[in-house]
């Protein structure tokens, strides 16, 4: 029997022909997974973080693998906001799947400047990274303090013209609908939640840490029940559609996630063992709405029943 | 490149002390992403891991009805401790081929320079090289020294050394690079695969005589197809480039040697 269920959905007016994305930075700018299958069959892709100039980002080793999961230390290497511009989004444009361009900066000015860019480039539309540090402030991540956050979000708005701006969670506070609340408030348009875990892996045969880095952040599998419990408080905290994502392999991960307040999802991590990974996340949450007897994938958003 | 999720072992050998030679078949793996040899193939060692194993090609070939890959490693860790002990006839998940290898031409005369588990693509290049090369193979002791009538069947000459001398040249293989060159003035280029500090010897040793080098590089990797960008290898220009897909292989003069 051929699905019968409405995958559209829609993320602060973006409507997008499935709730699958992948995950900012585990998609480079799309070139690479496009070798593989057709890009338009994916919902959105969140295109690499970018900053307002060039990074070469953190030295090697980068990666550690963890029980379930990785950290990753990559530290924002990018081409800078212009190149993608330039060079990258003619590329993604060819395709029928939305893009979402990722920024961070290292003053809240850096984030108003790359929203005036993107917004006359056309993107459909623009994922704020709070999990970076704040030069300004010290060095502290704005996603960590609700007032920095804020600030961020009010620049990001007042310079993105019609373009959505949907803010993205750092999992690495206390409560994390202190964040939310404020950043809606300031007026972001969507979250997108969860960023990277901090961790750390240590070599017991030369006492080091694996990432040369020390610290990195965690993804996988590892971390979906903590994506799912941030969802379920954020969603019931705030009135804005959510983009969840942490440690997505499958359909049941991307059910979970929508159960617990998401409008759409993101796959990350599980791509570097399975490049169709989204694909088959797609697949198996249409096969779970129609076992369901849904008539459209967006009768999940929210429909979490806790005890 | 291609995901090929069940590539039947079709041979598996031991060769020496903890190198495992597998042909692995890949369905039209070699034809639809071969470039040149030295590529790499990202293996998924059974569930319970999350990331994929680089391993280089040693050879390939295309075939009918399915191309075929051979790969030579050592089990290190978890990972290839687990593809050590699948069985011929059992299938892995492969995905390759992946990253540029050794831009070699067909009348190019090359001086080919393994150590350790680098050994085994340089036979790969060896069996590519339209003039017969010569191989300089370099490995820590007698036990682990492999693959050599293989080179002699495709090399004019294969010169073997350990480190502790038990067989062959007792020494590091930079000393027969340097022997090499000095006695023949003939080779286009040094291609090398090995630990760092070999490669960085190696291209110290043909930037002395003037002859181009190129190494292939090791680095933890994600995707293993550049989207992830983990794989950073730092250049000499203060740029990071990326394993999988800038390289393996790169020009010894683009890398910087001191980070
Ligand atoms: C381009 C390339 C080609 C390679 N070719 C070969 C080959 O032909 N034969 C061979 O025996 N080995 C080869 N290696 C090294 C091989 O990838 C590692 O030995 C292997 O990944 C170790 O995995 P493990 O689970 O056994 O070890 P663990 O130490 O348990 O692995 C933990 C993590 O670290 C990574 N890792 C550990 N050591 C290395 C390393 N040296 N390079 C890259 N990642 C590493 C693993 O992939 C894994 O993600 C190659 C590496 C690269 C980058
Ligand atoms: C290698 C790597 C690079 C990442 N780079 C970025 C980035 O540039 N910007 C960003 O907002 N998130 C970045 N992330 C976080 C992911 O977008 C995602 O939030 C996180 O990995 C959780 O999802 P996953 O478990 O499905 O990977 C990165 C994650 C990984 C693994
Ligand atoms: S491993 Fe992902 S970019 Fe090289």
């Amino acid at each position: 029997m051929p699905n019968q269920v409405d995958m559209t959905v829609n993320l602060a007016g973006m409507v997008m022909k499935n709730p699958v994305c992948v995950a900012s930075g585990t998609y480079g700018f799309g070139r690479e997974y496009g070798q593989f299958y057709d890009l338009s069959e994916i919902g959105g892709i969140c295109a690499k973080g970018l900053t307002l100039h060039r990074r070469e980002g953190n030295p090697a080793p980068r990666i550690a693998e963890t029980p379930m999961g990785i950290l990753n230390s990559v530290g924002l290497q990018n081409p800078g906001v212009d190149a993608f511009i330039e060079h990258e989004l003619p590329y993604l444009r060819q395709f029928d799947v939305k893009v979402i361009a990722n920024i961070s900066g290292n003053t809240p000015e850096e984030y108003g400047i790359m929203c005036e860019k993107l917004a006359e480039a056309g993107v459909d539309m623009i994922e704020v990274n709070i999990s970076c540090p704040n030069v300004k402030a010290g060095g502290l991540a704005y996603g960590t303090r609700p007032e920095l956050a804020a600030e961020v979000t009010r620049e990001a708005k007042a310079h993105a013209g019609p373009v959505p701006v949907m803010v993205k969670l750092s999992p690495n506070v206390t409560d994390i609908t202190d964040i939310a609340k404020a950043v809606a408030d300031a007026g972001a348009d969507a979250l997108s939640l969860i960023n990277t875990l901090r961790g750390m892996r240590i070599d017991v045969n030369t006492n080091r840490p694996v990432l040369k880095m020390n610290t990195g952040g965690l993804s996988g599998p590892a971390v979906l029940p903590v994506a799912v419990r941030m969802v379920w408080e954020v969603a019931q905290a705030v009135n804005l559609p959510i983009l969840g994502m942490g440690g997505v392999s499958k359909g049941e991960d991307a059910a979970q996630l929508m159960l617990a307040g998401a409008t759409a999802v993101a796959v990350g991590t599980a791509m570097f063992a399975d490049p169709f990974a989204p694909i088959a996340v797609r697949d198996g949450l249409a096969d779970i709405a129609q076992r369901k007897g849904l008539t459209a994938v967006a009768q999940l958003t929210g429909a979490v029943q806790p005890w | 490149m291609k995901v090929e999720r069940r590539c039947k072992i079709l041979e598996k050998t031991v060769l020496a002390d903890g190198a495992v030679s597998m042909t692995l078949e890949v369905g039209d793996m070699v034809r639809t992403s071969f470039k040149n040899p030295g590529q790499f193939v990202h293996v998924k060692c059974g569930e319970g891991l999350l990331l994929r194993r680089p391993i280089s090609v040693c050879t390939c070939g295309e075939g009918d009805p399915s191309d075929l890959v051979r790969i030579v490693f050592e089990a290190r860790g978890e990972g290839t401790a687990w593809l050590a002990a699948r069985p011929a006839g059992h299938p892995v998940d492969v995905l390759g081929l992946l990253g540029n290898g050794f831009p070699m031409k067909k009348d190019g005369r090359y001086l080919l320079v393994g150590g350790g588990i680098g050994v085994p693509p340089m036979l790969g290049c060896a069996q590519f090289a339209g003039v017969k090369p010569t191989a300089i193979l370099g490995f820590r002791s007698k036990e682990k020294v492999m693959l050599l009538d293989e080179f002699a069947d495709v090399c004019e000459k294969v010169l073997p050394a350990t480190d502790d001398g038990s067989f062959g040249y007792h020494g590091f293989v930079d000393a027969l690079v340097r022997q090499e060159l000095a006695e023949n003035k003939e080779y286009d280029a040094v291609l090398a695969c090995g630990p760092k500090p070999m490669l960085r010897n190696v291209a110290k040793a043909a930037e002395e005589f003037g002859v181009p080098c190129l190494v292939s590089m090791e680095e933890r990797m994600g995707c293993g197809v550049g989207a992830c960008l983990v794989c950073a290898c730092d250049m000499a220009d203060g740029s990071r480039k990326h394993v999988c897909k800038d390289g393996p292989v790169f020009d010894a003069k683009e890398v910087d040697w001191n980070a």
